[in-house]
């Protein structure tokens, strides 16, 4: 039989005005990056309901990532102080839930930092490879 | 007599505060005495599995079924009930959700062997004896129930109608879900017998809860004594109310002790956890990862906290190692 070789799942959630303006411009600039993250546009990292994360797991992705404006720069003011605490606590629950520390992500991207999500989305796509799938029903 | 609505009551992985709660009923437990024929109830009455396996299909009116589904012989028995039983009933948050006994599945069945016949300091067990699920005695073979790795909510092994939420389920509840069904008033199936709001909606301390909260310290019942007044949350208090669901009538408010989260999430809600960790994480006062690790430092234990009550109804619903089923 013919085998496959593993390739994760990534669901990316990028907020509006940072780094999902920054995933553009990665476009424009022609920068090429691993397949692997579908994008999920919304309007700010704040929106990123922890059930959002949860739920991705559970209907079988390999990983979730999460993008946002730099501390400082939010659109919405505190939208990603919110997130970024949101993170630190889900992380903990996660790791409780024997969730590897590689699967959940969370990142700062501006609008200028196309290279930044190349690196990004390669870089975990590359770790979430040697890690293996994720089975939520293991 | 005969034309009386049979009910019968069970019991699975639970402590027996549901039982307590039918009792809690106080007279209104003669009324329902009155209108219905108890067929079933392991607490209280002296009936046999056989005598509801002789019972036709469907001639049980409603099968109230508490707590949570661990062992083979829980999924026998309510799979019998659901078949002999017009309408199935989730009796409380073990059954409703999970309850106390599906933080389990934080572990497998091996480690929760471990614990309760090896490692706890009451236990003297030299001879390293655990439950064996056949053993045999003077040449004949005995058998014990299988005991599962995950804890299951009720609706994760038959179908349920209804489901009366609660650790233990309150008797105004009770009484209404009882009511409703003597005189066919139920909403749809599927429904949560208990209104669809926050218990802040209901709280009798609302009031003080300021606009804008910015925890720098969180408190434990078993740490800080609390104001008898104020908001727990303002307070610092884990609090579930945001994320839970109301209809208990606010006991625990009223005990001065924070909302626990056993009435369970409202409609719309996947994860009862993750939606409480949502809201509690938007009110802590940190803005750097170090300061917020360091706060966070003071909730040793976020599953068992946040998840008290839900934990096998939740997303992910156990812990995954890999290797447990």
């Amino acid at each position: 039989m013919a085998t496959t070789a593993f390739e994760p799942r990534i669901v990316a959630f990028f907020c509006n005005w940072c780094t999902y303006t920054a995933s553009d411009l990665a476009g424009t600039a022609r920068l090429a990056y691993e397949p692997n993250a579908p994008v999920i546009r919304v309007m700010c990292s704040g929106r990123i309901d922890p059930q959002f994360v949860l739920k991705a797991l559970q209907e079988g992705a390999d990983g979730v990532l999460i993008g946002g404006c730099h501390p400082g720069d939010c659109h919405y003011q505190e939208g990603n102080y919110k997130t970024l605490r949101r993170f630190r606590l889900l992380k903990r629950v996660l790791t409780q839930f024997g969730v590897d520390d590689a699967r959940v992500r969370l990142e700062w991207i501006s609008a200028s930092e196309g290279d930044r999500v190349q690196h990004t989305i390669n870089e975990m796509t590359d770790q979430l490879r040697k890690l293996g799938p994720w089975d939520a029903r293991s | 007599m005969a034309d009386k609505p049979k009910v019968a009551f069970y019991w699975c992985a639970s402590c027996g505060g549901c039982e307590e709660a039918v009792v809690d009923l106080e007279e209104q437990i003669l009324k329902v005495v009155d209108a219905v024929d108890i067929v079933l109830w392991p607490v209280a009455m002296d009936f046999k599995r056989r005598d509801i396996e002789a019972m036709p299909d469907q001639s049980i009116a409603v099968a109230f079924i508490n707590g949570g589904v661990r062992m083979s012989e829980q999924e026998e028995w309510v799979h019998m009930l659901r078949r002999k039983s017009q309408l199935v009933v989730a009796f409380g948050a073990c059954a409703h959700l999970g309850g106390i006994p599906g933080l389990a599945n934080l572990n497998d069945r091996q480690q929760v062997f471990d614990t309760v016949y090896q490692d706890v300091p009451s236990q003297d067990n030299a001879a390293r004896t655990v439950p064996g699920e056949h053993s045999g005695v003077n040449g004949h073979t005995l058998d014990l129930p299988r005991f599962w790795d995950t804890v299951k909510s009720l609706d994760q092994v038959i179908d349920v109608d209804y489901y009366l939420p609660g650790c233990a389920p309150p008797p105004t509840l009770i009484w209404g879900a009882i009511e409703a069904i003597l005189t066919g008033t139920l909403p749809p199936k599927g429904a949560v017998l208990s209104p669809n709001k926050a218990c802040c909606d209901d709280c009798p301390r609302k009031d003080s809860k300021p606009d804008k909260i910015e925890l720098t310290e969180i408190k434990r019942p078993a740490t800080h004594i609390a104001d008898p007044e104020l908001c727990f949350l303002a307070q610092g208090f884990v609090c579930m109310g945001p994320a839970t669901r109301s209809g208990c009538g606010n006991p625990c408010i009223e005990g001065n002790m924070p909302c626990r989260g056993c009435m369970g999430p409202m409609d719309d809600v996947f994860d009862q956890g993750a939606k409480f960790l949502s809201a509690f994480a938007s009110i802590l006062a940190p803005k750097t990862e170090a300061e917020i690790d360091k706060l966070l430092d003071q909730i040793p234990d976020p599953v068992g906290t946040f998840y008290r009550f839900s934990l096998p109804t939740s997303l992910l619903r156990r812990r995954h190692t890999g290797a447990t089923v």
